[in-house]
């Protein structure tokens, strides 16, 4: 596994540019077509943004994000945050078949990381949530 | 995130570039309600030169598009194939809205 870049900062929305740039500069590098990197900039987001709001309950706390390539088959966007052990994977997904008027506005980012990815990971280790977003570079 | 509005006929077209994402929703939304307040009735969001669309951004062009049915408007979205008809098309909101490949077709 080789680490591309890494950046560990406050777990806040101000912060979500920085980290999104990082990852989109490095999809490019090992790549991806510009439709490929954007699927990988808002699966990173909703994880990113699902952390600034609730790993920390109003805290402060930091996030760390890793891009990783492995074997050069697969790209990884690894984040990592020390905040209330949470499974994004395990998150209820809304109903995607109501109309406008019924329509939940929250709970679509869950739905949007397992489609755009290949594969996504989660554990727990030393306190902290790992989530990793895989992408195969072939796909 | 940039937004340019320009009018055709009676069609308040919004073209958005850039992301449209959890730190540009917020000006997204201000920036529609304040047409939607005025009385604008049809409106346009062009989203052709879109980077990427996000959760956030999805619940953004929600909560314009319900402000503006509550006061008897129409919303038409002008998507690309590729990412962000992929989020439309994943959250089931490509059902919802009214898309259109071209400005052509969604002003025919």
């Amino acid at each position: 596994m080789t680490t591309l870049d890494s950046k560990k900062l406050p777990a806040k929305l101000d912060n979500l540019e920085t980290f999104i740039d990082m990852v989109s500069a490095c999809a490019v590098n090992v790549g991806f077509t510009p439709d490929k990197v954007s699927s990988i900039n808002v699966a990173a987001e909703e994880v990113l943004v699902n952390v600034f709001n609730y790993a920390y309950g109003g805290l402060d706390g930091d996030v760390e994000v890793n891009c990783l390539v492995d074997n050069s088959e697969m790209f990884i966007v690894e984040i990592v945050d020390s905040g209330i052990s949470f499974n994004i994977l395990s998150a209820e997904e809304p109903d995607i078949t109501l109309g406008l008027e019924d329509r939940y506005i929250g709970g679509l980012g869950i739905l949007m990381i397992k489609n755009l990815m290949d594969d996504v990971k989660y554990h727990r280790n030393n306190d902290k949530n790992i989530l990793q977003l895989i992408c195969l570079k072939k796909s | 995130m940039e937004i340019k509005e320009k009018k055709d006929s009676n069609t308040l077209i919004f073209s958005v570039s850039g992301r449209l994402d959890a730190t540009s929703v917020g000006q997204f939304e201000k920036h529609i309600m304040e047409f939607i307040n005025k009385g604008e009735k049809k409106l346009m969001f062009d989203l052709s030169g879109v980077e990427y669309v996000s959760s956030a951004g999805l619940r953004g062009i929600l909560t314009t598009s319900k402000a503006l049915k509550a006061q008897g408007g129409e919303l038409r979205l002008i998507v690309c194939a590729g990412p962000v008809m992929e989020v439309f098309k994943i959250t089931g909101l490509s059902s919802i809205f009214k898309i259109f490949n071209t400005l052509e077709a969604a002003l025919a």
